[in-house]
């Protein structure tokens, strides 16, 4: 007698439905429906769970028996971002105490006053960028000449890192973050990150400034809290996660609401409105495309369904955000929708975006200046020319050509 | 309504104090949440069951 096996479960879906770059991948849908926790294959060959719901997906990320330390055994890994293994990894992918005392350590960095105080400095950055951009003229890339920029100013400023530098850096995140470079590749952009960061923090720890580093290096370094390859680990997690997201969710959004004249028109006449709109707009776009990622410790029954100690899940965030049962008529971009900010675009639990003030404050200025700078502003090409990044953990354009 | 913390699963992502600046602040040493009106009034309560939805850390308890 031989025993049927189960065929080999799919993939993680990446690909938006055809026609439709703003939405995420169909088989969502049917998934929160019919089999809201589900079996994906990963890049190593083994499995994970799947959760589509956003009931599921607070329950698994707000339970810290759900662990995000990726050298655990049966951890989800993505094949991606490597580094996932090393002593010095960043807070993200360990738990708490560990977790807790090092989040702590910049917390008071990003925490709503202090962001607060920055908007003046982020609409002059922003202010700059759009004169440049009149004075050259359209059509230009609006993810080089605004989306990328903004947020790349504000990070290498917060953390006192040359923004002369960010050329190396964004080509080095870029790949990082790709589903489709070679291993090779990407370890070796690993490495030259390590190495240039490692350059940073040493001399920064020569002349520490008035910055996060200057500060993580004065007030725990020196103290013995944490050594130079945690610092190290600091400026990696902060510059990576400081730019790449917000300029996608920057792209996104400028092109989402040129494609919506009624909600950018309603946004010009009352701009109180933007605060709403930016939180729709994190959750329609969900642009973390990867995870987040935990495996449990012990053996949770999430909705009636049994995840054993060492299985790993995948939350699925954008299909969170587009559950009717928490958003009705969840496809439809509604800028004055009333419970927008319950979408989980920043996680949820203990690990939730840390720069999340940071980033709304980004786009709340950004949008605000583009839609009262360049009413016009219109994509120079077509839609389905424009080169989604489909292959990447975070959505977005890779370019945005636009005139007005 | 009458609000109670459990102030140490903060982890500071200050989205209470986006939605209730009036109720919850932010301690500067550390971003973590600080209670300014444990019984607020009632043209705050939507607003702090709000914050008490939406923190990630299930940090802010309303009792009612």
């Amino acid at each position: 007698m031989t025993i049927p096996t189960a065929p080999a479960p799919a993939p993680l879906p990446v690909q938006p439905p055809t026609g439709c770059p703003f939405d995420p991948p169909a088989a969502f849908d049917a998934l929160r429906t019919e089999q809201p926790i589900s079996k994906i294959s990963l890049p190593d060959g083994s499995w994970a769970w799947l959760a589509t719901r956003y009931h599921d997906i607070r329950a698994i990320l707000g339970d810290t028996r759900f662990s995000s330390d990726t050298t655990l055994h049966g951890y989800p890994l993505s094949g991606m971002t490597g580094g996932g293994n090393t002593q010095n990894r960043g807070f993200i992918r360990r738990d708490p105490p560990e977790h807790t005392r090092l989040r702590r350590m910049v917390t008071r960095e990003f925490m709503v006053k202090r962001v607060e105080a920055l908007r003046p400095e982020i609409q002059r950055i922003t202010d700059e960028l759009c004169d440049a951009m009149e004075r050259d003229g359209g059509p230009v890339d609006l993810v080089e000449a605004l989306a990328l920029p903004v947020p790349s100013l504000v990070i290498s400023l917060l953390l006192g890192v040359p923004y002369d530098d960010h050329e190396v850096f964004q080509r080095l995140t870029g790949t990082l973050l790709s589903r489709t470079v070679a291993d090779e590749e990407r370890e070796a952009a690993r490495i030259e990150l390590r190495d240039y960061l490692d350059r940073l923090v040493t001399a920064k720890e020569a002349a520490p400034g008035d910055d996060i580093l200057g500060r993580l290096i004065t007030e725990q370094q020196q103290t013995g809290e944490i050594t130079h390859d945690e610092v190290a680990a600091f400026a990696a997690l902060l510059l990576i996660a400081g730019h790449e997201t917000t300029a996608n969710m920057i792209g996104l959004s400028a092109l989402t609401l040129m494609r919506d004249p009624e909600s950018a028109e309603r946004l010009r006449r009352d701009p109180g409105l933007i605060r709403g709109a930016v939180e729709e707009l994190l959750r329609f776009h969900s642009i973390i495309r990867n995870g987040p990622r935990r495996v449990a410790t012990t053996d949770i029954e999430i909705d009636g369904h049994l995840i054993r100690a060492g299985e790993g899940v995948v939350a699925a965030v954008p299909s969170a955000n587009r559950d009717e049962a928490v958003f009705p008529d969840a496809d439809r971009l509604d800028i004055t929708r009333p419970n927008a900010q319950h979408h989980v675009a920043f996680g949820y639990g203990i690990h939730q975006c840390l720069g999340q003030a940071l980033a709304r404050v980004e786009l709340q200025v950004v949008l605000a200046t583009l839609l009262r700078r360049f009413p016009a502003m219109r994509p120079a090409v077509p839609v389905d020319e424009i080169p989604f990044r489909t292959d990447m953990a975070i959505y977005g354009c890779h370019a945005l050509p636009v005139t007005w | 309504m009458k609000i109670t913390l459990d102030a140490d699963k903060c982890c500071a992502a200050g989205q209470c104090v986006l939605v209730a600046p009036e109720v919850f602040d932010q301690r500067d040493e550390d971003g973590i949440v600080v209670l300014l009106d444990a019984e607020p009034p009632a043209g705050q309560h939507d607003a702090v069951r709000e914050a008490a939805a939406i923190c990630p850390a299930a940090v802010i308890e309303v009792h009612e």
